[in-house]
């Protein structure tokens, strides 16, 4: 108890303004959350056809042979990691940096394309090798950086100076649920399970089915970029806003524990007075 | 009256289309295209240019950035960068970005930039020439 009462209502006021800050940030991460979501909703029709048009063809075609399809040896990994630009969001950046250093540990070489300072920084203090880095765009992503990235990471692949591109990013389940994951987009896995379950029906593809994918294999990496960028704005969001919950949850807390240490050193102060005037009283009898 | 089928046009950002329409024109890397009901299936790249739906005796006209067709038996996919209707278009914004293009290209270096500049100018003149029909 050895706090006098003026530094403990000194630490309430200290730890009310924390809170009032939390509570705001909770607030307004749920508004922007709301919107993510729907940003979500939106995106999904897209990458959907999307993919159910490429599955589609590997469907329908055999033995098509190209570029960003056939497996190449693995000498050099590229990653695209995704993090948010700021923190106080929880788990959040540290459980994809976590889990693209895990990753990355079975490689031998490995290059970072970072998204967000987050991410940026840690691989940066780490000296590993950069492709680029792109951040200030985490909160609402456009589909023209999403492209831009894309392009950057088939223009390595192409090169040859990559021979396999991840991505990692957080999956968004529910708000209260978010996922780190790791998806290799190049060369393109997809599996012919899945791709046979439609009819196999004659589908002309024009001008040719090679010509078709040249075209189609880079929009559907933009795509996937695109559709993990939103995602993981997504996330970040959820995850800010239930950090931003428990922080405030906890700093009510403290408030509780210090007010009712505040009122027991009033109430001693208050006897210590009494028993002081009684005393003084006593005194002068 | 002419029989229907499913269009669906999905951009990135939107559903842009989703009914049941009589004919759809489109622009191929190949050439301009119609599709009815009953067309066989088939995928095809889309480039830069306008897009004319007919339903119900009137027809419609969009612009659209490129993208594909997917004609399958029960509907028919475009998916596309971007779509907007006439109205939807921003013409200062087409204006500028045009000049930016054509700026870009007057200065002729030999680059992806070039590249990228053309793509722009003719997205940029494709949302224009819809835009003034109007």
């Amino acid at each position: 108890m050895g706090l006098g009462m003026r530094d403990i209502k000194r630490r309430i006021k200290s730890v009310n303004s924390t809170k009032q800050i939390t509570k705001a940030m909770e607030l307004v991460s749920s508004a922007k959350l709301r919107k993510a979501k729907e940003e979500l909703e939106k995106t999904k029709p897209y990458f959907n056809a999307m993919e159910d048009t490429i599955r589609g063809i590997f469907a329908n075609t055999k033995g098509i042979k190209h570029e960003f399809l056939t497996q190449r040896d693995v000498k050099k990994t590229a990653y695209i990691v995704i993090t948010a630009d700021r923190g106080l969001c929880g788990g959040y950046n540290s459980n994809v940096i976590k889990l693209a250093n895990s990753h990355m540990a079975e490689k031998q070489n490995k290059s970072i394309i970072a998204v967000g300072a987050r991410g940026r920084d840690f691989f940066k203090k780490r000296d590993f090798d950069f492709d680029g880095e792109y951040t200030q765009l985490s909160e609402t992503p456009s589909f023209s950086t999403a492209q831009q990235i894309s392009r950057l990471a088939l223009e390595l692949y192409k090169q040859g100076l990559v021979d396999e591109v991840n991505l990692v990013y957080t999956q968004f389940i529910s708000t209260i649920n978010q996922k780190p994951t790791v998806k290799r987009i190049l060369p393109l896995e997809i599996s012919a399970e899945e791709g046979s379950k439609g009819s196999k029906t004659m589908i002309a593809y024009e001008p040719s089915p090679e010509a078709v994918l040249d075209y189609l294999v880079p929009k559907y990496v933009d795509g996937m970029v695109f559709g993990a960028l939103v995602e993981s704005a997504t996330s970040e969001q959820a995850a800010r806003r239930v950090a931003m919950e428990s922080a405030t949850d906890n700093a009510e807390e403290m408030i509780g524990n210090l007010k009712l240490v505040y009122n027991r050193a009033r109430q001693a102060s208050i006897t210590q007075e009494i028993a002081e005037i009684v005393g003084g009283a006593e005194a002068l009898k | 009256m002419a029989s229907k089928f499913h269009l669906q046009i999905i951009t990135p950002t939107r559903t842009f289309l989703d009914e049941e329409i009589e004919m759809v024109v489109l622009r191929t890397v190949e050439g301009d295209m119609g599709i009815m009901k009953n067309h066989i299936p088939m995928v095809t790249p889309l480039s830069i240019g306008k897009l004319k739906i007919n339903k119900d005796g009137s027809t419609r006209e969009a612009a659209i950035a490129g993208g594909f067709v997917h004609v399958d038996r029960e509907k028919t996919v475009i998916i596309t960068d971007s779509a907007e209707w006439p109205d939807e278009i921003d013409v200062n914004r087409a204006k500028e970005a045009k000049e930016r293009a054509e700026e870009r290209l007057n200065k002729g270096t030999q680059d992806i930039d070039t590249l990228r500049a053309e793509i722009a100018l003719k997205k940029a003149m494709n949302r224009l020439n819809l835009a003034q029909r109007r």
